[in-house]
């Protein structure tokens, strides 16, 4: 595949992500910050931000496992994600934050496992389209073309 | 002779004849006065009461000593002693002695025993007399007793056939009538139709005219009266040979309506309508109409006239009722009817909005995404106003399901501060292409006093003015549009037409009036009312042009101009002579920061913007990684000398004179943010020295920054933050030493 309908591809697959509001303008600060200085800052932040939420999700299947749900421990770690989220412009992830703070106000741990779930699902989803994203920016560098759009 | 015996001699010799006869007679009054007191003994005994007791001792005594006497006497018939004659002359002595004193003592008693007589007698009458008055109160009771089971009767029921049947049974039954008879008038009222009789089943239209003699005599006085049998209202029943027809009386039966209750003159004068009741005794039974009788028929009459009137109320009122009870059903279903179609049209517009939302956002994302490409000038100033059209439309759709909400009255408007001169201006760049398009000149004038910036809903006041210029260039086909905008004075605050409206101008508040002039088609005088209901279109207008509009357009202004406490009208001379649309609303005068100098620059203009920080040193605390991770990349890209920490106790520890700013992520509002900020200005005594200290976080609202701004932040930025933004920001920071407006 040449670089060009390799680029296609990047700016199709891209739109995508936007349209579905995958990611949102964020997103496309954090690319414009990446240059000579910076080559890998998206990578960079994205990794980041995938350790992040893993360590949450872990620790909120925990609290919300016990007996008496501690809701302040699950509202700031939502508020966590929530913030990390809106930093990359995970939009979908920041919306189900939102969510699951108002539930959790309600202190409903039925509508917490629910979001939990949610969450979960919206994340693994999150991960490989960036990874789809990431991997087809590796094949345009390697086909020799300037990296991202 | 025997005169030592001491004897005496009977004057005549015991054989004579009549010495014989006395001799017996005197044995026999002995004996019968010696059984008289026997007799009287006896007698008294057997009855209980007798009040001489005395008397009968006395006269027992008499009768006794007489009865001696005369015994005694038995033996003076022949030769007797002295002693006899002795005991003789004694019992004589006594017996007049007492018979003196038993006549002496009757002539008291005699009169006592006569008047006893008398009195017994008097007593006797009494006793009748009492007697004949126990037989008419009775008979009254009776009467009463009668009435009172009838008046129960007849008021048990409030349906007026049963009324008057009851009427007529019981009568008939109290009385013992033979006949009873009800003759009601007819609706024409000149005749008395025979209603209801007691014994006949089907009384078959039988009418008498109502002007008879015996008739207006009986309709004449409010007792019952006698009448002859022989009048028509009696002759009802067939005349089977009997020999003597019974007394017959008639009384009037008062027919009361609604609008007769007149508590004084009841019910003599107000009513005009009776009924004649007649009632006969049975033949042959020479008997005779008593007085309680005709009383009785009396109060019964004027019952049944109160029992019928009730009866009338009741159904008038049941019939109301029953009208009431299906307008009722009627107007439930219309209300059920309205509620769907609300619904249903309220789920349209939800849905249409939804539907009409997605790609409106589409188009918006895609264009901005487009404006931060290369772009030729022109092709910029296409793309921004692209992007302007289509938010001005998406603010349309909202406005389509805002309309709805208006109607509720639950909209509420979102107040800011905006420059009013941009605004206008950019209205007209709007319309400008347009109206140049049709060759129409816009011309735009604003009063000098016109406050450059303003308190009010920004996005609505626009939809208004654009609105209404939009309207003025679509209904002109050539000529000029004038836009004219200025401060309300008093005077000029006033329409004629709306003379309640007085707006007040205060302090914190003017009145901005608008007047936009065109001189196109103009509008009929009866058109005018029109113009702000919803939908109502000019048919006229759009027979002749495709007019184009949703209808919505003005209805919506005006409910916006209604918001902001204004008044919206339209003037117009006639068709063909243009319109003159003028629209007056209330805005705030934004209050003036506590800084000297009243710069308020939310968006400082692109080319003072410094584009490069070069070793601007700065510290980022934060305490979630990935945003670290950002506003650290942030920050590196425009140049700076970023150093991070992650707590506010390594923050306070790395914190130095060198860092000329520092950032700080609060977590929660105000706390953690104070704290910090308090701790810095402690360890920094003298301003110069002092590192700007800006927060950032997720949350924005006023009080938040004012918050921030008391505490001793020189700014606050919202997160999600872009290079613009951190652009601007750090301008602004390191240009005016605070940020003004949280960007």
């Amino acid at each position: 595949m040449d670089v060009a309908q390799l680029k296609r591809q990047l700016i199709a697959f891209t739109e995508l992500l936007y349209r579905e509001g995958f990611l949102d303008e964020q997103f496309n600060q954090l690319q414009q910050l990446q240059d000579e200085n910076n080559p890998n800052f998206v990578a960079e932040v994205v990794t980041l931000f995938f350790e992040d939420a893993e360590r949450i999700l872990n620790e909120l299947a925990n609290n919300l496992d016990q007996q008496s749900v501690d809701f302040k421990k699950v509202d700031a770690h939502v508020h966590q994600l929530k913030g990390s989220s809106s930093s990359i412009g995970a939009q979908r992830i920041q919306r189900v934050c939102i969510i699951f703070r108002t539930v959790c106000n309600e202190k409903n741990v039925e509508g917490c496992l629910k979001c939990l779930q949610q969450l979960k699902h919206e994340y693994a989803l999150m991960k490989s389209k960036l990874e789809t994203l990431f991997n087809l920016e590796q094949q345009i560098l390697a086909a020799g073309g300037p990296p991202s759009i | 002779m025997m005169e030592s015996c001491n004897c005496f001699e009977p004057h005549w010799s015991a054989d004579e004849l009549l010495m014989k006869y006395q001799y017996i007679s005197d044995f026999f009054i002995a004996l019968a006065y010696f059984s008289i007191p026997l007799e009287l003994i006896y007698f008294v005994k057997k009855s209980s009461v007798f009040p001489y007791r005395w008397v009968l001792v006395q006269f027992g005594a008499f009768i006794v000593l007489c009865g001696a006497t005369h015994l005694i006497n038995l033996w003076t018939f022949s030769m007797h002693t002295r002693t006899v004659e002795v005991v003789m002359t004694i019992a004589k002595v006594l017996t007049a002695v007492v018979s003196c004193a038993t006549a002496l003592m009757l002539v008291h008693i005699i009169p006592d025993l006569l008047s006893v007589k008398t009195r017994e007698l008097f007593l006797k009458n009494k006793a009748a007399e009492l007697d004949r008055e126990m037989g008419l109160i009775r008979t009254q009771e009776e009467t009463g007793r009668h009435v009172r089971m009838l008046t129960h009767e007849i008021r048990s029921t409030l349906d007026r056939h049963t009324i008057l049947k009851t009427t007529l049974v019981e009568l008939g039954r109290t009385l013992a009538l033979e006949e009873c008879a009800l003759w009601m008038p007819t609706r024409t009222g000149l005749e008395l139709q025979l209603s209801y009789t007691l014994h006949q089943q089907n009384p078959v239209g039988y009418t008498v005219p109502i002007h008879l003699p015996v008739i207006n005599q009986v309709f004449g006085i409010n007792r019952a009266v006698k009448i002859s049998p022989n009048s028509p209202v009696a002759r009802i029943r067939p005349v089977a040979g009997k020999y003597i027809p019974g007394e017959v009386v008639a009384v009037r039966v008062p027919l009361l309506h609604l609008s007769n209750f007149q508590i004084n003159d009841w019910p003599e004068l107000s009513t005009k309508r009776y009924a004649l009741m007649v009632l006969m005794l049975p033949s042959d039974s020479a008997r005779q109409w008593h007085v309680h009788e005709l009383e009785l028929v009396e109060v019964v009459a004027d019952q049944v006239a109160v029992a019928l009137s009730h009866a009338a109320i009741l159904e008038e009122s049941m019939r109301a009722r029953d009208l009431l009870m299906e307008q009722n059903v009627a107007l439930d279903l219309a209300r059920r009817e309205a509620e769907t179609a609300i619904r249903a049209r309220n789920d349209f517009l939800a849905v249409m909005n939804h539907e009409m939302r997605t790609p409106m956002h589409a188009i918006i994302a895609l264009s901005s995404l487009l404006q931060e490409t290369e772009l030729t000038p022109e092709q910029r100033l296409m793309v921004e106003t692209i992007m302007k059209s289509s938010n001005l439309l998406a603010t349309l759709i909202n406005d389509v399901l805002d309309l709805s909400r208006l109607e509720d009255g639950s909209l509420q408007l979102d107040d800011g501060t905006f420059n009013l001169h941009a605004l206008f201006r950019e209205v007209v760049n709007l319309i400008k292409p347009v109206a140049s398009v049709k060759k129409l000149l816009l011309a735009l004038n604003l009063a000098p006093d016109l406050p450059e910036y303003a308190v009010g809903d920004e996005k609505r006041l626009m939809q208004v003015i654009l609105n209404i210029i939009g309207n003025a260039v679509k209904f002109s086909k050539d000529g000029s549009i004038s836009v004219t905008a200025f401060v309300a004075k008093a005077e000029y605050l006033r329409d004629v037409k709306a003379p309640e409206f007085f707006p007040v101008p205060s302090d914190t508040h003017f009145y901005m009036r608008v007047q936009v002039k065109d001189s196109g088609s103009g509008i009929s005088p009866q058109d005018l009312p029109k113009l702000f209901t919803t939908f109502a279109q000019n048919q006229a207008k759009s027979a002749s042009r495709n007019s184009g509009g949703s209808g919505l357009g003005l209805a919506i202004c005006k409910r916006f101009v209604n918001l902001m406490d204004g008044h919206i009208w339209v003037e117009s001379k006639g068709l063909g002579k243009g319109c003159i649309a003028t629209f007056i609303v209330k805005l705030g005068i934004p209050e003036q920061l506590k800084e000297t100098k009243f710069l308020v620059m939310p968006k400082i203009p692109s080319s003072h913007v410094r584009s490069h920080f070069s070793g601007l040193k700065v510290l980022v605390m934060d305490e979630n990684s990935v945003s670290r991770a950002v506003t650290k990349g942030l920050l590196l890209h425009l140049g700076c000398d970023v150093a991070t920490v992650c707590s506010s106790s390594e923050c306070l520890q790395a914190v130095s004179q060198e860092h000329r700013v520092v950032f700080m992520d609060v977590y929660v509002p105000g706390i953690d943010g104070y704290e910090m900020a308090v701790q810095i200005h402690k360890k920094f005594a003298k301003p110069h020295e002092r590192p700007l200290i800006v927060a950032l976080t997720g949350h924005a609202d006023k009080v938040t920054k004012e918050n921030y701004t008391g505490a001793g932040m020189d700014g606050v930025i919202l997160k999600p933050i872009s290079l613009e933004k951190m652009r601007m920001a750090l301008s602004e920071l390191l240009e005016h030493g605070l940020i003004f407006e949280a960007i």
